[in-house]
């Protein structure tokens, strides 16, 4: 049972860096549009661009 | 937009058929022979401004647009609109919104775009946009259809990405209201932050907490205090940075000296995180860390969709706000006309302005030069274009489709009729938020109770079981979380509100709800109300060598100039073949005279006309209905026509008042119009109760005697010369048109100008009053059940959240069901329905 002793701390600390992840990326805009961007993804261009 | 959007979600290419334009989906007239070449293959389009469109898209490399998109674009969007006038978009007064980037050389601003449809057209204007040379992001989001952009302002200006996108086909505004878009998602971060933190923290806390309850003693003394340690850790977050609101509220109140629905949230979590803090650091008793987490959690995510709820209702305010005109073009010298742009918020009183074909009238004004036909539907409701005649009132917001006007300024900016309807929609908003502050003042007994209770609870636990005295005095406060109460009301008047818009109908005060559900007389005006109060041409009767097309342009003719409001029926009814009359002089009381092709003619009263033709109406024609104003047409040859005006009866409103008398309502009408034609329209609608030749005094007399028989007074009126009557009513509902909404304090306004919303609007009332009922039922039940429960002990902290939580979110889904439409059997029944829930 002595392995709890570091699983617990481990648990909580990827905790922490998960809430800090969230935290970053609420910061960066990602949760600002929630519908946008599962469409978007679908639409690629692989075709050679025109010479400009 | 809205609509269009729904669209989205297609999952393949809308396909083209053969004689429809490749880019926009019309048919291409025949012998069109516009087409673009698409991937090699020559694609017919529909006009030269579809053509330029997909040219664009075709030389900009973003061809894939066509393959990918999943609906086809607005008709109108096509072909951009009169990009010359772009520039102003640069102009001081516009760009002050602009907020500064975070790199000073760049200048960053939103954009309100219209015109998308999918996520073909996201791209496919972010691709056009990122190509123009100085703009360095854009970024659209397809939810609020808002895009950011930020750019090198000595390289580029803002109207040239306004520009950018229009050439691919969508119109963009710059976005005025930067600030508080800025202001709601930090707001909605922070909301949705706090939600994480609980709900994250709430499910690692039961992650150690569970295996203690289910070791059930097994566990080693220090294996426990780790379990317990850990979780502590996790909550300190979810109570120091999630719970933050509920102390905040809770402090709030206690500072006024009142005690709101916070207090005992925050005191139910801080006794029970003190408590559990404390035992885990002494290494013994019981710890509630998965009760708080919990209990933050699901109050948190209640509020959070809530704000959603709000923010929506919010983004609908705004696709209004969008149309206020952004520019205008100033005549500085009129009458020479000489043009110079200006930001419409620029303008003043007294400034004269040149409306172009196509353009937003840019403030509120008097019409000075031009015959205008304008589109009203944003302000009024009216899908038809309006006639306006120089003299005649302008409002801002309405599109000019017509001829190119001259205007003179008598109101800008806030002063405007569109920001009356935005302040009066924001109030509407705003009063619904006080209505929940009066809910709130409801639940500060219940809540004075509880706290008084809890403490009676915990006195006689601590000397019975000390053990477990906080324990149960924790689940007290929590099963008995007021916010069931308070939910009960608000959630549904906000549902219903949600509801009534859709139907046409804002409802502008919180109680008009109750008073629309409580009705036993309805009071209609007349003139405006229950009939158009406009002249319309009901008949045309040729008695004469001319046809009807003949007799009507001869009366257009003679009209012409005219000011009365006869005149406008003929000079408004657009004629065929146009004739000119010359020699025009009015007689007051009697009509016009004037010669059309040499024939002298006359056209007014029959008494008038007759002393022209010589002789009498034929008496075949003498008997009019009573509703009805007759107007003659004859030349000294004879008499030509008998036009038959009348002020219709709007279509639906007899079918309302059937509706509304067998629903039990008392129907009474009351108008300041002449007996006749008020009990020719009483006797048309079935009602039986009639009051004519009113004065406003004399209205006002008929509600108050209404009111002091026992009824509940709904008053229906135009919201003018109905002022003193519809404020003594109980609710007082306006026809929505223009001024009428922005000088009336009604209590409901109709939009549309629909009478026919009243329907839905009481049906929709008698709705919400019965869920009202049901979830105040269901919430005193329910503590009634439980608060004996938790203070006998009996109920767990942890059990005590879940049942607060259950019948909050019941509560809720009660009021939602509001959302959903009338059906015709509810509508019409106004029996309570038994609670079901």
């Amino acid at each position: 049972m002595e392995i709890v002793f570091l699983l617990v701390p481990v648990s909580l600390g990827f905790a922490f860096l998960i809430g800090a992840i969230f935290w970053f990326s609420l910061k960066s805009g990602q949760f600002d549009d929630l519908d946008g961007p599962a469409h978007r993804v679908l639409m690629d261009d692989d075709r050679p661009q025109p010479p400009q | 937009m809205a609509l269009a959007r729904t669209d989205k979600r297609e999952p393949a290419a809308r396909r083209i058929r053969a004689n429809e334009c490749f880019h926009c989906g019309l048919p291409v007239p025949a012998g069109s022979s516009w087409c673009t070449v698409v991937d090699g293959t020559a694609q017919a389009m529909c006009c030269a401004g579809c053509a330029a469109v997909a040219q664009t898209i075709i030389d900009n490399g973003l061809v894939s647009y066509y393959s990918q998109r999943s609906a086809l674009p607005d008709r109108d969007n096509t072909v951009p609109q009169s990009l010359r006038d772009l520039d102003v978009y640069d102009a001081p007064g516009i760009s002050d919104t602009q907020q500064p980037g975070t790199d000073t050389s760049l200048q960053e601003g939103a954009l309100i775009i219209e015109g998308i449809s999918c996520a073909a057209c996201v791209w496919l204007i972010e691709q056009r946009v990122m190509r123009v040379p100085g703009v360095h992001h854009i970024d659209i989001n397809f939810t609020s259809l808002r895009a950011r952009v930020r750019w090198d302002p000595r390289q580029i200006r803002q109207s040239a990405i306004i520009a950018a996108i229009g050439a691919v086909g969508y119109r963009a505004y710059p976005y005025d209201r930067e600030q508080a878009e800025r202001a709601r998602q930090r707001e909605r971060n922070f909301a949705l932050g706090r939600l994480f933190v609980a709900g994250f923290g709430m499910m690692q806390v039961m992650m150690y907490l569970i295996p203690v309850y289910l070791a059930d003693g097994d566990m080693t003394a220090d294996v426990e205090q780790l379990m317990r340690l850990a979780s502590f850790i996790l909550t300190v977050p979810v109570v120091l940075f999630s719970a933050t609101p509920f102390f905040l509220g809770a402090w709030r109140d206690l500072r006024h000296g009142r005690a709101g629905m916070d207090v005992p949230v925050a005191l139910g979590i801080g006794a029970a995180f003190a408590a559990s803090m404390l035992a885990t650091l002494r290494g013994s008793g019981a710890v509630y860390f998965d009760s708080v987490t919990m209990f933050v959690f699901l109050l948190l995510a209640a509020r959070y969709f809530e704000m959603i709820a709000r923010t929506r209702s919010l983004a609908m305010q705004e696709q209004l706000a969008i149309r206020a005109p952004v520019y205008a073009e100033r005549l500085t010298q009129w009458p020479a006309v000489h043009a110079e742009k200006v930001a419409a918020r620029a303008l003043r009183a007294g400034d004269h302005v040149r409306i172009a074909v196509g353009a937003t009238v840019p403030a509120d004004g008097v019409l000075v030069d031009g015959v205008g036909e304008l589109d009203e539907a944003l302000l009024t409701g009216e899908a038809r274009p309006q006639l306006r005649h120089a003299g005649d009132v302008l409002t801002g917001g309405s599109f000019n489709l017509g001829n190119p006007l001259v205007m003179r300024v008598t109101g800008a900016g806030e002063a405007t009729r569109l920001a009356a309807i935005l302040r009066l929609a924001e109030r509407a908003a705003a009063e619904r938020l006080r209505l929940a502050r009066v809910a709130d003042a409801v639940a500060k007994y219940f809540v004075a109770a509880l706290l008084l209770i809890a403490g009676v609870v915990a006195l006689v636990w601590s000397v019975i079981d000390p053990s477990h005295a906080l324990a149960v005095t924790v689940a007290v406060l929590v099963v008995s979380c007021p916010c069931a109460l308070s939910l009960a009301t608000p959630a549904a008047l906000g549902a219903a509100s949600g509801r009534l818009h859709k139907e046409g109908v804002l409802i502008t005060r919180g109680n008009a709800i109750e008073g629309l559900a409580t009705a036993t007389d309805v009071v209609f005006d007349k003139t405006g109300t229950l009939t158009n109060g406009q002249m319309q041409l009901s008949s045309v009767i040729t008695l004469g060598a001319l046809d009807r097309a003949d007799t009507l342009a001869c009366a257009a003719a003679l009209e012409t100039g005219a000011a009365h409001p006869v005149a406008r029926v003929f000079t408004g009814a657009g004629t065929s073949s146009p004739r000119v009359a010359s020699g025009l002089s009015h007689v007051a009381g009697g009509g016009v005279e004037g010669e059309i092709d040499g024939r002298r003619m006359r056209i007014g009263t029959p008494a008038f006309v007759a002393a022209l033709v010589g002789r009498p109406l034929p008496v075949s024609l003498t008997a009019v209905a009573a509703d009805s104003t007759v107007v003659m047409l004859g030349d000294e040859g004879g008499w030509l026509a008998q036009f038959t005006l009348a002020d219709h009866v709007r279509s639906g409103a007899a079918a309302l008042i059937a509706d509304l008398k067998r629903s039990g309502l008392r129907v009474h009408l009351v108008s300041g119009d002449r007996a006749a034609s008020v009990h020719y329209v009483a006797r048309e609608m079935g009602i039986e109760q009639v009051l004519a030749a009113a004065l406003p005094a004399d209205k006002l007399d008929y509600v108050q005697r209404l009111q002091n028989a026992g009824g509940v007074v709904v008053m229906v009126g135009d919201g003018v010369n109905d002022a003193a009557g519809l404020g003594a009513a109980q609710v007082s509902v306006a026809m929505g048109g223009g001024a009428e909404v922005a000088a009336g304090n009604s209590d409901v306004v109709l939009l549309g100008g629909r009478i026919e919303a009243l329907q839905p609007a009481f049906a929709g009332a008698r709705r919400a009053l019965q869920v009202i009922r049901q979830n105040l039922f269901w919430a005193f039940g329910y503590n009634a059940l439980a608060i004996p429960l938790a203070a006998c002990g009996l109920v767990t902290p942890l059990l005590a959240g879940i049942g607060m939580a259950a019948s909050s979110a019941l509560m809720i889904a009660n009021a939602l069901r509001l959302l959903r439409g009338v059906t015709p059997a509810e509508s019409s029944s106004g029996s309570t329905v038994a609670v079901t829930g």
